[in-house]
């Protein structure tokens, strides 16, 4: 049975929209405050180095420096585990990430920090400081980490492993992860094709549009106040917390809005370097990074080396598989390994794999959530050796992933088995799209083209979420919500109140709220918002109706139980002609010296998972090996679409991000670990010359356990598009690509390769 | 420190004074000095087109301009795109065509196709795509910016 709505599905123009598009909005750089100091960070300019001395002495005496700060100024946390909500990190990590302690592991490290009447002269007191390294050894290649006798990153380091091994030797390997179903052996022996490849993928980054920054205020009565952009505002109060050791009821973090994340603006960098300065001055203190330390700094997406083996009957029945799988955790231990295992093989249904990943430090920056973390990489893998496999069988890919399709049912790599999934369904829509039976005509240019598919499977999360919702006279209510607002949710959970309520979109008003004004609220991340938020959303409407119920009745002097909550109002069950509506109830309440709050937070379960497959055609510069996509369609089970406008932004977006990580982004480094790439001329992202539209398609299999059925949406189109890119080379120019990104030297040095 | 600068200028009609540094920059002129913060900082080098303002007709990265150059010229700014009591249809393109996600190039974007308009008012795709390389998205794909882009020369075009 299909559910009808009145506001799910509906496109409104979102709430924050004008600020946004009149240059009003606030986001964290714009905080201005009386007074405000400016911070700059000194980084280290090698890779991998002891800390010997520094000494800010010349730096103290330029005029207009107000504070030097450098991890001394900073207790120690101690080796204690913090959960960030999407990946854990070690909170002596964590602080000499914030400014490096002993050692510096990565070029751009933060070892001092200066706060000045202005950004100039702070930039010029950190030249004046002078900080002694000791250069050691670096290594910035996760195979070469791993191997024994590679500079070693951290003495105290030795490898956590789920497969029993007992190497108490210091090592780069943080953690070795595996996981086993069925036999494998006698998989493969079953199998009529077997394909084995080795594929390797570079580091890239995020790419937000807004670099990170923090403004902070310590008051001489110990409050500290931070304003900053972040995906969780309780996640930096936490830090924050843990980090320079006050209760968390001494900070008050303060979202602004905030220009881009993609899981990399979860982990601190700036905002104890604020407090702390400010701590100093007495002054509020700004601290902007500019774009080469975004790159240099912040969190990128692991580099990985994978290897992956699949067999296959006769049939198209996937048989075996076996994944090995080696991510950059970078400086510091907590690459998404875990999530890349587990959704490696998380598209089909296989009875016998096994699954090996490690986690493995190098000098580069310490690795951060990206949007699906490491499941990109790994469907790059995965997805071409299916392509490979149909080739050798002759069988249709959309068919062999049909038949092979994960379900209801299905057991993961790593134990549970699915709920209710659109696996399925999406590859049937994708298979019935006009674009998959559309002729690949030749262009004027006359070069190759080819077309591809592939999937990708991701595991959106639940989390906790507060929302308070109060009803105002005129019938409108003002929502106010703890999820941080980077691409719309203000509105999609707005909607999903109002639908509840039977109110337009339009009458409720949401505000995301700071750590003081609503209740504790994980990250905007893991696709949650709009499903976790929303369902907070929902029970909070719930929350007034039964409200209104009660109110009313009292105001009848009937029983609760002889009025319902009905199109967006009471009635009573007896008299079909006595009812209030909405607004007059509020207006009612309020005549009656009474408020009417809903308010709800919820921890739901995990959603069922979502999956998207995308079709691309692409065209190959013979002469160059520069690959451009004519067409792109990406088809995604979203559960069910609230604002269907912004999750088709969504799907599209992630589609790029993908389709820049197969085609151009990386990092590239010299011998001594220095990125020599760090800027966006350089390290180069999708343009709009680059791309033509994007084909978003939306499959609706409500998730069961939500109550409007929505699955979450976010993350899981940045997994298909390297691979189906991929893919259509192949078809295109008769090469599989194993690398990425698939830029122009590689593919024609490819091409070489081949003739 | 240097002596500041006192520099005069039009930004969105109004004659406009203020003081800088000679190593200012427009951008910084604009955010600090003007507390004009609606030309948003991407880069700093001129590459994501975020702090785009128009200059004497001609589109700009308010960031590689010197803040000392734009002594009595005039400026656009996206403070000064909407009208007093209604948005400029760009911007009522834009919103209505959810062509904005997190909103922070969002500016830059409607500067720079009021400035594509302004020369080509009725750009193809592929021209819109062109002028708008220059501008860095990472949230939308540029799908719905661009359908914004030709839907307000539409707009512009039926008035």
């Amino acid at each position: 049975m299909t559910q009808t709505y009145s506001v799910i599905g509906t496109r409104p123009v979102r709430h924050d929209g004008v600020d946004k598009v009149t240059g009003r909005a606030l986001y964290g750089a714009d905080f201005q405050a009386a007074g405000l100091l400016h911070g700059r960070i000194l980084r280290s300019p090698v890779a991998h180095a002891k800390i010997k001395r520094i000494d800010v002495s010349k730096a103290a005496a330029l005029p207009g420096v107000e504070a030097i700060i450098t991890s001394a100024d900073f207790p120690d946390p101690g080796d204690k585990i913090a959960h960030l909500g999407e990946g854990a990190v070690n909170l002596r990590h964590l602080s000499a990430n914030c400014l490096a302690r002993d050692k510096v592991l990565y070029k751009g490290q933060a070892v001092a920090a200066v706060a000045a009447i202005n950004a100039h002269i702070a930039e010029e007191a950190c030249k004046l400081i002078v900080v002694e390294y000791e250069a050691l050894p670096v290594v910035t290649d996760v195979v070469k980490a791993m191997q024994p006798g590679a500079p070693i990153l951290h003495d105290d380091l030795v490898t956590e492993s789920m497969a029993g091994a007992t190497d108490k030797q210091p090592t780069n390997i943080a953690k070795h992860l595996q996981y086993k179903l069925g036999d494998t052996a006698k998989g493969f022996a079953e199998a009529a094709v077997v394909i084995e490849k080795t594929f390797n993928t570079a580091t890239v980054h995020q790419g937000y549009i807004e670099p990170h920054n923090a403004s902070a205020l310590w008051s001489a009565d110990g409050t500290v106040t931070i304003w900053c952009s972040t995906q969780g505002s309780f996640s930096v109060r936490s830090q924050v917390a843990e980090l320079l050791l006050i209760p968390v009821s001494r900070i008050k973090v303060v979202p602004m809005e905030i220009g881009g994340g993609f899981g990399g603006k979860i982990r601190v960098y700036l905002e104890p370097v604020a407090a702390v300065l400010s701590k100093k001055t007495g002054k509020p203190v700004k601290i902007l990074m500019n774009r080469a330390d975004v790159l240099e700094a912040t969190g990128p997406t692991p580099g990985s080396h994978i290897r992956v083996k699949v067999g296959a009957d006769k049939n198209g029945k996937i048989t075996a598989a076996e994944a090995y799988l080696a991510y950059e955790a970078g400086a510091y231990p907590g690459s998404p390994i875990w999530a890349g295992c587990v959704c490696i093989f998380s598209c089909y249904d296989i009875a016998n794999l096994q699954i090996d990943g490690y986690d493995v430090c190098v000098n580069k920056p310490a690795t951060s959530a990206y949007r699906a973390p490491g499941a990109t990489n790994a469907a790059m893998a995965m997805e071409t050796i299916v392509d490979e496999i149909c080739e050798k069988l002759k069988i249709d890919p959309l068919e062999f992933r049909l038949n092979n399709a994960a379900k209801e049912g299905t057991r993961r790599a790593d134990g549970p088995a699915f709920p209710k999934i659109g696996a399925i369904e999406t590859v049937q829509t994708a298979k019935s799209h006009p674009h998959y039976t559309a002729p690949l005509t030749k262009g004027a240019n006359g070069f190759p083209r080819g077309r591809g598919v592939a999937s990708g499977f991701w595991f959106n999360i639940g989390l906790k979420s507060s929302v308070s919702a109060s009803v105002n006279s005129d019938g409108s209510v003002s929502l106010v919500e703890g999820s941080t607002d980077i691409g719309g949710s203000r509105t999609s959970i707005a909607m999903q109140l109002a639908e509840t309520l039977g109110i337009r979109a339009e009458d409720v008003r949401p505000t995301v709220g700071d750590t003081d004004a609503v209740g504790y609220t994980d990250i905007t991340g893991g696709s949650r918002v709009t499903y976790a938020t929303g369902w907070a959303a929902f029970e909070a409407g719930k929350d007034i109706q039964r409200q209104m119920i009660e109110k009313v009745a009292g105001w009848w002097k009937v029983k609760p139980e002889d009025v319902e909550y009905k199109n967006a109002g009471v009635v009573s069950k007896t008299d079909a002609a006595k009812k209030m509506s909405f607004t007059e109830i509020a207006t009612e309440a309020q005549k009656h010296g009474s408020v009417i709050i809903g308010r709800a937070s919820v921890d739901p379960p995990w959603p069922g998972g979502a999956y998207a497959t995308h079709i691309v055609d692409v065209e190959v510069d013979p002469d160059t090996g520069k690959i451009q996509i004519l067409r792109y369609t990406a088809v995604q089970d979203c559960g069910k679409a609230i604002h269907p406008s912004y999750v088709e932004g969504q799907i599209q977006g992630g589609a790029v991000q993908g389709i820049g990580w197969g085609l151009n982004e990386e990092y590239f480094y010299n011998d001594k670990g220095v990125m020599t790439n760090a800027s966006f001329l350089d390290y180069r992202m999708p343009t709009a010359l680059d791309l033509p539209m994007i084909d978003a398609v939306i499959v609706e299999v409500p998730d069961p356990l939500h109550p409007f059925g929505v699955r979450g949406v976010g993350e899981v189109p940045i997994i298909p598009p390297p691979a189906a890119i991929a893919n259509a080379v192949y078809r295109a120019i008769g090469v599989r690509m194993d690398e990425l990104p698939m830029s122009p030297g590689r593919v024609w040095k490819a091409m070489l390769k081949k003739l | 420190m240097s002596k500041k600068l006192h520099i005069t200028c039009t930004i969105n009609g109004n004659a406009t004074e203020f003081l800088c540094e000679p190593r200012n920059s427009l951008l910084e002129a604009l955010r600090d000095e003007l507390k004009m913060t609606g030309a948003k900082e991407g880069c700093n080098n001129g590459n994501c087109g975020s702090c785009n303002v128009i200059l004497d007709g001609r589109l700009v990265n308010s960031c590689l301009v010197m803040a000392a150059e734009v002594e009595g010229r005039s400026l656009t700014t996206i403070e000064g795109v909407a009208n007093k009591e209604s948005l400029h249809p760009i911007q009522k393109c834009f919103l209505e065509g959810a062509a904005l996600q997190c909103g922070i190039c969002t500016p830059g974007f409607i500067m720079a196709t009021k400035a594509l308009l302004e020369k080509n008012p009725h750009p193809t795709e592929h021209e819109a795509r062109h002028f708008l390389a220059g501008n860095l998205c990472r949230c939308t794909g540029y799908d719905k910016i661009i359908r914004a882009v030709l839907e307000s020369a539409e707009c512009a075009g039926k008035k």
